[in-house]
């Protein structure tokens, strides 16, 4: 039997990411690049994405936890300190469930409709109602939106620039994003998503 | 980029992030196991396509994926009893599949060695229950290895593979959905790749192995006696671990997952019980358990799903004649969900109030979040199937789902599916549902992995019993919800081009009379086809086609040249009567407030099977 304790010190205490976007929107790709990414940054780091039935259109949410004392892949309830969202509903749905009060959200402002939307049984979100629920609780908000994008599968490279720019996960530097995306992406995608986050934020 | 078939085929020691599942792959190799089985299924196909990502002259072992998990897990056997160390995976439910089988195996001298993966789904995230499969472990007298994190899952099937080839017997590597699922740093040991012994060892030596009448008495003896072995062996194991906090008042016995949120829970508490977390979980550790609980006042056991280590312990307390008070199941709600941190919150909150103080009750946000359940992709054949042969049937006719992507038409606007259950069973159900009925048509959905997986038999009861109900068979051409595995009617097996079963021969071999076959890109055709088959008094096939859309999209996109294409609404046509967005319902149409309706671009691919659903032909081809 292998015996250990529990006392112990914290190095650093946890930093929780939550991911959120809908099936087929690229999230486990934009999760892969920040794990490894954290990585190289020197944390310890843990994570487990949504696999199977929901990716088909459904909500689809990928947990990060960094630090020296995390055991769980999964974030709890209200303790993430940064939502990342790659849609607008989902965002709402973020800081709904895991989004700590003084944190942080940073989101793409696409639109997939829910289907009560499209039934015309429920009314579109804004912008402005995520701004003012992040305002109430002080969770800081980016927004990000690029109507130029060439390919719409590269909206997780947009916001992972802006995760970047503005410093959100701590002591992640530019070369750990550009090695974790090098480890995950080869080629022509490489090079346009390399581009794409070096450009803007 | 990093290639994770290099990766897992590297000869020297090496650190990387990977998968559970991919975890289980480099301990497979690393432990000279020769056959792997499988058959998809949540939480576990990633295992495959770690295994694909081997070059198939360099993968160390065979691969396939059989019909059935039940195919998959004779396969494993027959390998296994011939000499080679052998491995069969599926997901939870796969079990009651497999079960006629795997009941057997414990009585089998399996002289290679056999582990059974089981990817169990606390919580049902992709399955239509949460089965706790520890019973049938129990039932069948086969140990259980359960893993918390990936390193774990790599060094338990380590272990796993050695008893079973030192005792010849299965062993199960018990994973759930977010073990399987879970990354992190794993550091690897080397791996020196042996010549295989290819030598066919199956021997008769001892008497054939036919569980017979007293022969069958005589192998369950053996059965329990390996079991015992390993139950002794299990007490002087390193995959049980003793967390000491010195704490004698109180201690917690727990496993796998839940045991991961209970260390994220008592970070933020003072008194932090004693922990025993077992690896062995069945048999369970007579001595270090019985210690352990001696030695506490009070013992909780925090276990998920069912309460099958509660039992055992309190059994051997009960005989030991301890005096320690157990802690187990308390509500119907602890049998219930997956053990998360915010669940294991709860249940020890339940247990021992004071110990982490009140808890803050969650903030109710006053924010409603409208529900995105899984629906279709863009492009779907289901969506026009389920949009056409909606038209073909009354209200009060019966219409049966199996599992598969066509499920998802139980969901508004389609609400084709009234009941399902597990695979294959759409036939049987709908045939028992056409008894004494003469008013309400039945029919029966099923996908065409599923048909081949577990559909014949109950088709076949339909011919030969004589149900008039109307099959409509979905043919994708993949096995697309678990990742796009090929199966019997594609060409295509794991490891290359094979003779196609077309559906419709099988059909025609079961004795149907009356098939029906249609491109579900052509609604109209497909209506009436419905129509006559449901109106026909025998039982009827319709074959519902089209490629999964999601699969082909993705491989056109991989070629040069490829041109993406979208719809476009003519909004001087477009008069508003929402059809597109409502009742064919494709995510990609946008409905606005002033009721114009536009197309999504991110969601778009250009199929154009939306056209005909418009009565004012609004909605043009791709330019």
């Amino acid at each position: 039997m292998l015996k250990s304790e529990t006392i112990g010190k914290y190095l650093m205490k946890p930093f929780n990411i939550y991911l959120i976007g809908v099936g087929g929107q690229g999230i486990g790709l934009l999760s892969e690049i920040l794990l490894r990414a954290a990585d190289y940054a020197g944390h310890r780091v843990k994570a487990v994405d949504t696999h199977g039935l929901a990716q088909r259109g459904g909500v689809v949410v990928s947990h990060l936890r960094l630090g020296d004392r995390v055991f769980s892949p999964l974030v709890q309830g209200g303790e993430a300190d940064l939502v990342i969202a790659l849609e607008r509903y989902e965002a709402l749905r973020g800081l709904k469930v895991a989004a700590r009060d003084g944190g942080a959200l940073v989101y793409y402002d696409t639109v997939w409709q829910p289907l009560d939307v499209r039934l015309n049984r429920a009314a579109e979100i804004q912008a402005a109602d995520i701004h003012r629920v992040c305002a109430a609780r002080g969770i800081k908000d980016y927004v990000v939106f690029h109507p130029a994008l060439e390919d719409t599968r590269m909206q997780n490279t947009a916001v992972l620039s802006t995760i970047h720019k503005n410093e959100l996960i701590p002591e992640i530097q530019e070369k750990h994003y550009k090695n974790a995306m090098e480890d995950l992406l080869q080629g022509s995608a490489l090079k346009q998503n390399l581009k794409l986050f070096e450009g803007n934020g | 980029m990093k290639h994770m078939g290099t990766m897992l085929m590297r000869e020297g020691p090496f650190e990387e992030i990977v998968m559970g599942n991919t975890a289980l792959v480099r301990a497979m190799i690393e432990a000279g196991t020769r056959v792997v089985t499988s058959y998809p299924g949540s939480p576990t196909p990633e295992i495959a396509t770690a295994i694909r990502s081997i070059p198939r002259g360099d993968r160390p072992f065979y691969f396939e994926f059989s019909t059935n998990e039940k195919v998959a897990t004779e396969v494993a056997f027959g390998a296994a009893i011939n000499g080679h160390l052998s491995t069969v995976f599926f997901k939870s439910v796969g079990l009651n599949v497999a079960s006629d089988t795997f009941v057997q195996l414990s009585y089998m001298n399996i002289l290679g060695g056999m582990v059974v993966v089981l990817g169990d789904d606390p919580g049902a995230n992709s399955s239509q229950n949460e089965q706790d499969n520890r019973h049938f472990a129990h039932m069948s007298y086969t140990p259980v290895l359960e893993p918390s994190n990936p390193l774990e899952v790599y060094l338990f099937y380590k272990e796993a593979a050695s008893l079973a080839r030192r005792y010849h017997m299965p062993i199960i590597l018990r994973l759930t959905t977010h073990v399987c699922h879970a990354k992190e740093k794993v550091a690897f040991s080397a791996f020196t790749p042996l010549q295989p012994d290819d030598t066919p060892r199956f021997n008769v030596v001892g008497g054939p192995q036919i569980p017979l009448t007293e022969e069958a008495l005589g192998k369950k003896r053996e059965a329990l006696r390996k079991l015992e072995e390993v139950g002794r062996t299990a007490n002087e194991s390193n995959l049980n671990q003793l967390v000491d906090n010195r704490n004698r008042r109180r201690g917690i016995i727990t496993m796998g997952l839940p045991y991961l949120s209970l260390m994220d829970v008592l970070e933020k508490v003072s008194e932090k019980p004693d922990i025993l977390k077992l690896g062995f979980v069945h048999p369970v550790p007579r001595k270090i358990v019985e210690a352990f609980v001696k030695s506490h006042d009070e013992v909780k056991i925090l276990e998920e799903l069912d309460d099958i280590l509660e039992k055992d312990v309190k059994s051997l307390a009960y005989d030991a004649g301890l005096k320690t008070r157990i802690l187990g199941k308390t509500d119907p709600e602890t049998w219930i969900g997956e053990y998360t941190a915010d669940k294991v919150q709860d249940v020890l909150n339940d247990t021992w109030p004071d110990m982490l103080g009140a808890r803050h009750p969650a903030a109710v946000l006053p924010e409603v979040v409208l529900a995105r359940p899984p629906q279709m992709c863009p492009g779907c054949g289901h969506r026009s199937a389920f949009h056409a042969i909606k038209k073909a049937l009354s209200g009060q006719d019966i219409t049966v789902a199996d599992i598969g992507c066509h499920t998802l038409g139980y969901l508004p606007p389609y609400e084709m599916g009234q009941v399902m259950m597990c695979m294959g069973a759409s036939p049987g159900i709908g045939s028992g549902l056409s008894l004494f009925n003469t008013s309400r048509k039945v029919v029966v959905f099923m996908g065409d992995s599923t048909f081949f997986h577990a559909g014949l038999p109950g088709i076949l009861n339909a011919v030969f019993n004589q149900h008039p109900i109307t099959l409509i068979l979905m043919e994708n051409g993949t096995t697309a919800m678990t990742g796009h595995q090929d199966h019997a009617a594609v060409g295509e097996n794991f490891n290359g081009p094979t003779d196609k079963v077309p559906v419709r021969k099988v059909l025609e071999g079961l004795g149907v009379k009356h098939i029906y076959e249609v491109d579900t890109y052509q609604q109209s055709r497909l209506t009436e086809r419905v129509e006559t088959a449901v109106n026909n008094p025998e039982f009827s096939v319709v074959i519902a086609r089209h490629p999964c859309m999601l699969k082909f999209t993705r491989e056109a996109r991989r070629k040069p040249g490829y041109q993406a294409k979208q719809v476009h609404i003519d909004q001087k046509l477009c008069n508003q009567t929402h059809t597109c967005v409502a009742a064919f319902g494709c995510p990609t149409f946008t409905r606005h407030t002033d009721g114009k309706v536009t197309i999504n671009p991110d969601l778009c691919i250009g199929d154009g099977s939306c056209l005909q659903t418009c009565p004012t032909r609004a909605i043009e081809k791709p330019g």
